[in-house]
């Protein structure tokens, strides 16, 4: 009962329709950056190497390297700051956490990419 | 009535406010509660309104608990004809019964009291008992530093400092913090900020930590800080 309560309260604050990605999805996210008055779009463009939590407190870590140095920057998954996900690459991978890939340099930081793309191929057979 | 409600803690988690900012919330599960009694100067020296939250089932409560909150048919009943009867609320036992000091304008015996009373209240105060640690060590219970991990400390890395002086006072103070019993205390934490106000739930969300287990009984009041 006490799970219901936590439910009701958690979705009045998450989206209803969260971003759809997978683990190892390359892709670009845009943050809503408030300046004084105005409002700004930055994009960050990265893997996603992993997903944690459940409900509102749900994140998502995104990777990149810039500069030759690693950058990660994590998420919320439902924050209004997050105006949208767009995926530009699917990558195959075998594992939930992408933890591997800190320790890979150059060339080995690159994913096989995956030519199907599940979620089109999902879609497809709901038809 | 001064705002008092009781409630249930439900557990944490966190929200997004306008900005997109994360605020960290405790939903309490607060009220219905029902009036079960009224303290008057005249009759018990002190003006409060008593608050029952959470039934209980009948056959769980001992007669005198179900003789508190309805009128019950008695043997005597007879005998005390013409004693004026005292007002009940007629309503099922109640698992967590507590006064709300202040007085009882506005407020019958039998009322039903909700979150709404909450509604245009910027902060409460939310009492609880809070978790028993046992035993505890210096360290965890009055956040002392314990000792050094190196430079010659064996096996006292966690222990109390010195206690005391030798010539004087040349005995241990009174009330000197040390090790002991931690927790499951009452508790009270004060200028919490309420979030929401859901009163077709009753729900009660606050900005922070509350006292006590999630599913923990709290008294929730009207702040009494100032400024």
């Amino acid at each position: 009962m006490s799970q219901d309560i936590m439910n009701l309260v958690e979705k009045a604050s998450m989206r209803d329709e969260p971003p759809e990605f997978e683990i190892g999805d390359t892709v670009d996210v845009h943050t809503r950056i408030l300046e004084g008055e105005k409002e700004r779009i930055q994009i960050f463009n990265g893997v996603v190497i992993a997903r944690r939590g459940a409900g509102t407190r749900e994140t998502f870590t995104v990777r990149r390297i810039v500069q030759g140095e690693g950058v990660e920057r994590t998420f919320p998954l439902h924050s209004p700051r997050i105006a949208k996900v767009e995926v530009k690459r699917s990558g195959v991978v075998r594992r939930a956490k992408l933890y591997f890939l800190r320790d890979r340099v150059g060339k080995a930081v690159r994913l096989r990419e995956r030519r199907v793309d599940r979620r089109k191929s999902k879609e497809e057979a709901q038809k | 009535m001064e705002a008092g409600l009781l409630g249930r803690k439900v557990g944490m988690t966190q929200l997004f406010d306008e900005s997109g900012e994360v605020v960290p919330v405790t939903v309490i599960e607060a009220g219905p509660c029902h009036v079960l009694q009224i303290r008057t100067v005249e009759r018990d020296g002190y003006e409060a309104v008593q608050l029952g939250f959470d039934d209980k089932a009948r056959r769980l409560a001992s007669r005198s608990e179900r003789g508190h909150v309805a009128q019950l048919e008695s043997k005597r009943a007879k005998l005390r004809a013409g004693a004026p009867l005292v007002p009940k609320a007629g309503c099922e036992p109640k698992r967590f019964i507590r006064e709300i000091r202040g007085s009882a304008d506005g407020v019958e015996v039998g009322q039903e009291i909700r979150v709404d009373i909450f509604s245009d209240c910027a902060a409460v105060d939310v009492i609880g008992t809070s978790k028993g640690r046992g035993t505890a060590g210096a360290m965890k219970r009055h956040n002392f530093r314990g000792q050094r991990a190196s430079h010659g400390v064996k096996k006292v890395h966690r222990h109390v400092g010195s206690i005391g002086q030798s010539a004087y006072p040349s005995r241990v103070l009174k009330g000197h913090r040390m090790a002991g019993r931690y927790g499951n205390a009452r508790t009270t934490m004060r200028n919490l900020k309420v979030v929401k106000v859901d009163a077709e739930n009753n729900l009660l969300l606050v900005r922070g930590a509350v006292p006590g287990p999630n599913g923990g009984y709290v008294v929730i009041r009207k702040t009494n800080k100032v400024g």
